[in-house]
């Protein structure tokens, strides 16, 4: 498993990451050239001034003194504050240690130095903006419906119950149990790493709402048939038979054998 | 009381005049059975099997086989208004609406699982004891077919609800159809009535679970016990048990009421899982809808090394004049493996008496580790088995323990041709070795663990000689010498026509005869028994002088006070 793990951080694997991010940001670029969805979220002056102070010491390293890219990280011109909200809300950046992909773990900013950071990368250029708290909002939202477009749209790479599942060359779409509801629309508009874009057009605000509350659903909901295997199917099942189930029969078994002597 | 006992007395005269069962009844109430616990399992599999038919009529009463669209209206509020068939609908409604209903369909899943787990089992036990061989081999392929049906029986049963998971499995089930060589798609369209998932499949599957599969698995099971009862059941070697008698205790009393005992055990730790943890929660699944998937999408465990046959092959393809496609990549891992694994499990007993040339009757089991070859094969075949376990769970195994998937993927590419022959080779010699420490106890007893000084300085280990009942198992190992190679030609130098099968077999026979630590002759083992006998005489002395030993000179040295008390030398 060692050997694995090294090649993980094998130079080229920086190559690779580098040349998706490239194309990922290319593509991203494309998609928000209409200037239409492209809100700018340019924050107060002193807010930009303090994201650019705080991204010259966190981020610069990699992206660029003015995040326009370097050999480690992906330019950032146009990602929009929704990428960074997302990205150092969720700890993936700044990265810790070059991997497959970036993984979720606790975030090291504050919430007014993340907003600052992103108000800052927003103020580069038009991108994605955060979600405001009545876009997140799921009071109206449609739990059944919520459910269909999840199975449709996310449960091929998270699972049907959101617990993730394996994609190719030591990618994985992590689990969902965390993830803030803010934090599942600005995946969705952003689509992190091999996550596809759910853009407005092809997915409305209204069905992200109802997978939010579905995503919310399955963090919350109870396991109407007792422990739940960690949700991950007939993998677990199969191995709690072989082990907890068969053991107890056979020590029966011998347990009536035995009192035979 | 008394009017009671006559009552009862006069009933059974009443039916022994007409019925005359009283004869049979005695002849057969004593039959005799052992009581090893691993005789046990087989009666695992046949008590999940009536759990199964009791908790599968109960969910006959609820469950509608019919793909008809419906829009879900019942209690499980998260799946409200979609639309689904009315077999899934059903299944909900079992789960959430019908009392007792979740309970049953959960009693149902596990008990399934059990079934076919403990078939497996007592399949492996009854392997690796060679209770297969004569005049056994026929009931060893009723047992396979056991597990064939077995497995087909589950695979209906789950895909019976109709959720996201099992519709999934299906389409697999479908393609490997459509993989057959010419037939393929005719077949598909016949079974799935037209396109899948088409409108038939479900109300088929479900004549095919309640009533197909279970009539033929019972019969198969009659067909079982029955050859069980006539050929009465082997037993382990052991003091006093011949090719000619059964050690263990009538049917009646002690064996019904340990049967009927071990029943309830059963079906109480079946109800205890089912209580307690869920299986198969079709609720999140969700109804199969032909363009949805889930991540994680596996079979249930007798069928997922089958799928992990699959995840493992490289994907060839062979184009035969651009319009006709032989898809290796589904034949080989869903049609030719479990073909060829099943065909060699079944003709297992008659192969291995080819190659042994052993034709006798066996009643006494072998110990595993007197069937090297055999018990290795079998370990072997766990093994690749296994393998393809690993690859069936590859995704959840990546993203439990963060290893990349494709890295599985070509380890296990690797590890499916190198694991089991090297699991072959290991249990082979470690067989090997317990024959030889086997042969050492006959031959200088067992190691008592005391230490002896002697008055020259000398260490020994004090050996005594092993008890009855474990000479009597050692003992029950037959040496059989390999088949002999015919000769090439015979005396006037014609050429032997089956002179080339014969030496194929004899060089089978060598390579599974090969190693094998023989028993000591009657002369090694007299020469044995005096010679240990000698031993413990000789050690008596000195065993009797240490006792003696006392602790003098503030604790520094020893004294002998010498055989009668007076004084020794000190030491
Ligand atoms: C060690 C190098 C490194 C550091 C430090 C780093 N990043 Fe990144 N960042 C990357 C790489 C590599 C990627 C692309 C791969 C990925 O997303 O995992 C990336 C991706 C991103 C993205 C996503 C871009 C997109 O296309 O959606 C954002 C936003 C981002 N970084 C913001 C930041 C911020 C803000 C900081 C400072 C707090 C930071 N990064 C620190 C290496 C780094
Ligand atoms: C092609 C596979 C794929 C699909 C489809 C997909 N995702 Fe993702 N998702 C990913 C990957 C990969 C990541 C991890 C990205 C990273 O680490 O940078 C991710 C990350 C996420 C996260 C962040 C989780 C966390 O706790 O940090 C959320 C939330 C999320 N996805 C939600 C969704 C939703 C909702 C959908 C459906 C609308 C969806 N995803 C569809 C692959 C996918
Ligand atoms: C060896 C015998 C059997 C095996 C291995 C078996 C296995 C299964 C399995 C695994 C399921 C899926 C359960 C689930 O929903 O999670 C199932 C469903 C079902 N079985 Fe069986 N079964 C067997 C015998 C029977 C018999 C004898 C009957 C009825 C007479 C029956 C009736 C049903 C019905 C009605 C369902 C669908 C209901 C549901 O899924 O909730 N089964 N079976």
């Amino acid at each position: 498993m060692n050997a694995i793990a090294a090649n993980r951080r094998h130079p080229a694997a920086a190559y690779v990451v580098l040349l998706l991010a490239l194309v990922s940001v290319g593509a991203l670029y494309a998609a928000l050239a209409t200037p239409s969805r492209a809100a700018t979220a340019i924050g107060s002056s002193t807010q930009v001034d303090q994201g650019k102070s705080l991204f010259a010491e966190g981020c610069s390293s990699c992206h660029g003194l003015n995040a326009q890219g370097s050999g480690v990280g992906p330019s950032l011109i146009g990602v929009g504050a929704a990428a960074v909200d997302f990205q150092v809300g969720t700890g993936r950046m700044p990265l810790a240690q070059q991997g497959a992909q970036a993984v979720r773990k606790a975030s090291i900013y504050s919430d007014t130095e993340r907003a600052a950071l992103a108000a800052y990368v927003a103020s580069l250029a038009p991108g994605p903006e955060i979600p405001s708290a009545s876009m997140v909002d799921a009071a109206n939202a449609d739990l059944a419906r919520g459910g269909e477009l999840f199975r449709t749209n996310c449960a091929q790479c998270h699972n049907f119950a959101g617990r993730g599942g394996a994609l190719t060359n030591g990618k994985m779409a992590p689990s969902l149990m965390n993830a803030t509801p803010t934090q599942i629309y600005e995946a969705m508009i952003t689509g992190p790493e091999s996550m596809p874009k759910f853009g407005d057009g092809t997915m409305p605000v209204q069905d992200k709402q109802d997978i939010i509350n579905y995503v919310h659903n399955l963090q919350n909901s109870p396991n109407q048939g007792g422990a739940a295997l960690g949700r991950l199917g007939p993998v677990t099942e199969g191995l709690i038979l072989w082990t907890v189930g068969l053991g107890l029969l056979i020590a029966a078994a011998a347990w009536i054998g035995a009192k035979a002597r | 009381m008394s009017a009671i006992v006559d009552g009862i007395d006069s009933t059974i005269g009443y039916a022994d005049d007409r019925l005359s069962s009283a004869g049979f009844l005695k002849r057969n109430l004593k039959k005799v059975f052992p009581d090893h616990w691993s005789f046990m399992l087989g009666e695992i599999a046949l008590y999940s099997f009536i759990i199964l038919l009791i908790s599968g009529v109960y969910l006959t009463l609820f469950f509608k086989p019919s793909m008809t669209e419906v829009v879900y209206n019942g209690s499980y509020t998260i799946l409200k208004g979609v639309k689904m068939s009315e077999a899934f609908a059903s299944t909900l409604n079992i789960s959430f609406d019908v009392r007792g209903g979740l309970l049953m369909r959960q009693i149902h899943h596990w008990a399934a699982l059990f079934f076919i787990a403990s078939i497996s089992v007592h399949m492996c036990r009854v392997f690796f004891t060679g209770a297969f061989r004569k005049p056994r081999e026929l009931n060893w392929v009723v047992g396979t077919l056991l597990l064939i049906t077995g497995i087909l029986e589950g695979f209906a049963g789950y895909s019976l609800p109709d959720d996201l998971l099992s519709g999934t499995g299906l389409r697999i089930a479908e393609g490997i159809v459509q993989a057959t060589p010419i037939l393929g798609t005719y077949v598909s369209f016949l079974l799935f009535g037209g396109p899948f998932p088409g409108n038939d499949f479900i109300a088929r599957l479900y004549t095919v679970h309640v009533l197909l599969v279970p009539g033929l698995i019972l019969a198969l099971i009659t067909a079982h016990l029955m050859m069980v009862w006539y050929q009465k059941h082997t037993q382990f070697p052991g003091p006093g048990r011949t090719e000619k008698n059964v050690v263990g205790y009538p049917l009646m009393p002690v064996y019904m009421a340990k049967a009927g005992g071990f029943f309830f055990v059963v079906f109480g730790i079946t109800t205890l899982l089912s209580a307690l943890v869920t299986i198969n929660p079709v609720w999140m699944y969700g109804p199969y809808v032909p363009d949805q998937v889930t991540a994680g999408s596996q079979p249930d465990f007798y069928i997922g090394w089958l799928d992990g046959a699959v995840r493992l092959m490289p994907n060839w393809e062979i184009n035969l004049w651009h319009h006709y496609t032989l898809s290796l990549n589904i034949m080989i891992p869903a049609m030719i493996i479990p073909g060829l694994l099943f065909t060699g499990i079944a003709l297992f007993p008659w192969l291995e008496s080819w190659v042994t040339g052993d034709k006798r009757v066996h009643h006494i089991l072998d110990r595993p580790r007197n069937a090297p070859t055999r018990t290795a094969l079998g370990v072997g075949t766990i093994a690749f088995y296994g393998m393809l376990w690993l690859s069936g769970g590859n995704d959840i195994i990546a993203t439990t323990f963060t290893i990349p998937f494709n890295t599985i993927t070509w380890v296990l590419r690797f590890a499916i041709f190198i694991v089991p022959p090297l699991a072959f080779i290991v249990t082979r010699r470690f067989c090997v070795s317990l024959q030889r420490r086997d042969h050492d106890k006959l031959l200088h007893g067992r190691e008592t663990g005391r230490i002896l000084r002697h008055p020259s300085g000398e260490f020994t280990e004090i050996h005594a000689s092993i008890s009855d009942a474990e000479r009597a198992v050692i003992m029950s190992k037959q040496d059989i010498i390999p088949i002999a190679s015919p000769l090439a030609s015979d005396a006037h130098g014609v050429r032997n026509p089956a002179g080339v099968i014969g030496r194929v077999r004899a060089g089978l026979s060598r390579f599974y005869y090969g190693p094998n630590i023989a028993l000591p002759t009657a002369a090694e083992l007299e020469a044995a028994a005096t010679h240990l006998e000698h031993e413990a005489h000789s050690a008596v002395p000195v065993i009797e002088r240490e006792a003696r030993l006392e602790v003098t000179g503030g604790g520094g040295v020893l004294r002998d006070p010498g055989p009668d008390g007076q004084s020794g030398h000190n030491h």
